[in-house]
C-alpha cells in the first residue's frame, strides 16, 4: 500500500484544475499578467485560469519568474 | 487596495531617446531603435541564463553564445509580429516576454546536446524519487511504481504513455520534449494534462486515491 505522504504527493501531481488556461493563453497574456504583479495588484482576479495554469505548470512558471525579473530590474535579483 | 508599484525603468528608456516602440521600430528612426531593442533583449536574456544556468549546466561561452542566439531571435520574433501588439502592456514588457520565450525554447533544444540521453529503455525505477520517496523505502516505492504503472498501461493512449514516461518518470523537461517531438509545450501540456485526470481517476476506482467528492468534511 502507498504510505500517506506517498498518496499525497501523487494526489498534488495528479489533481488538475478545470480553470486552467493552458500554456498558449497564458504566455499570450503573460505580459500583461506581470505588469500587473510588478504594480502591485491582483492578478489571480483579473485573469483567474492564468493563475492556475502558473501553478501546475512548471516551464510557464518559469517564464513568468523570468519575465517578472526583467521587467523589475536587475535589483530584484537573489 | 493596490500595492506599491515595483517596475523599473529599462536602462534604455532612461536616455533621451524616445522610448521603444511600434512606431520607434517602424519610423525613420528604426535603426538606433532596432540596436537599443537588441541591447535591451540581450541583457534580459544573459540575466535569465546566468539564472537558470545552475540548472542546466551551462557555462561561459555556450552561455554567452546562448544569450545573443536568444536576443537575435526575440528581436526577429517581435518585428514579425509588431502588428500584434495591443498595449495590454508596456512595449518593453511585450519584448522581454519574446526574449525570455526564446531562452526557454534554446534551453529545450540544448537539453539534448547532453551524451546518454534517451527516451528508451523506461526507468520506471526513478518514478518515487519525483514524488518524494526516498529509495531506501524500497517497500513503499514498488508498491507505487506498481500502482502508477498499471495504471498508465491501463487507462493511457499509446502518446499519452510516451509524454507521460518521458516527463514523469524521467524527468525531462517539457520544452526538451517539445523540440524532440517536434511539438510545442502547449500541446504536450494538453497531453499530461489528461494523462494526470485518467490516471488520477483509475487510482481513485481501484481505492488508491480518495474521490474528492465523497470526502467528509
Amino acid at each position: 500500500m502507498l504510505s500517506d505522504e506517498a498518496r499525497g504527493a501523487l494526489d498534488r501531481f495528479l489533481t488538475t484544475d478545470p480553470a486552467d488556461a493552458g500554456c498558449d493563453q497564458t504566455i499570450a497574456l503573460l505580459d500583461a499578467y506581470v505588469e500587473m504583479v510588478a504594480a502591485g495588484q491582483d492578478p489571480e482576479r483579473a485573469y483567474p485560469g492564468i493563475a492556475a495554469h502558473l501553478r501546475s505548470c512548471g516551464p510557464c512558471g518559469d517564464d513568468f519568474e523570468g519575465l517578472l525579473r526583467a521587467v523589475l530590474g536587475p535589483e530584484s535579483g537573489d | 487596495m493596490a500595492g506599491t508599484d515595483r517596475r523599473s525603468t529599462p536602462p534604455d528608456e532612461a536616455a533621451d531617446d524616445p522610448p521603444l516602440s511600434v512606431e520607434a521600430l517602424t519610423g525613420p528612426g528604426r535603426d538606433a531603435a532596432l540596436s537599443r531593442l537588441h541591447a535591451m533583449l540581450l541583457r534580459a536574456t544573459r540575466a535569465e541564463l546566468a539564472r537558470r544556468a545552475p540548472r542546466v549546466g551551462i557555462t561561459g561561452p555556450e552561455l554567452t553564445d546562448l544569450a545573443h542566439q536568444a536576443a537575435d531571435d526575440a528581436v526577429v520574433s517581435i518585428l514579425r509580429r509588431l502588428s500584434e501588439f495591443r498595449g495590454e502592456s508596456r512595449f518593453t514588457t511585450w519584448a522581454y516576454k519574446f526574449a525570455i520565450l526564446e531562452v526557454s525554447s534554446k534551453l529545450g533544444r540544448h537539453f539534448w546536446n547532453r551524451p546518454a540521453l534517451a527516451l528508451e529503455p523506461e526507468q520506471w525505477e526513478q518514478l518515487p524519487a519525483r514524488f518524494g520517496v526516498a529509495p531506501e523505502l524500497a517497500a513503499e516505492a514498488r508498491d507505487m511504481i506498481t500502482v502508477v504503472r498499471a495504471a498508465v498501461d491501463n487507462v493511457l493512449t499509446e502518446r499519452q504513455r510516451l509524454v507521460f514516461v518521458a516527463l514523469v518518470v524521467h524527468g525531462i523537461p517539457l520544452d526538451a520534449l517539445a523540440a524532440k517531438l517536434t511539438t510545442d509545450r502547449n500541446t504536450l501540456y494538453k497531453v499530461m494534462f489528461d494523462a494526470r485526470r485518467k490516471i488520477r481517476a483509475e487510482l481513485v476506482t481501484k481505492g488508491y486515491l480518495i474521490d474528492p467528492a465523497r470526502m467528509v468534511t
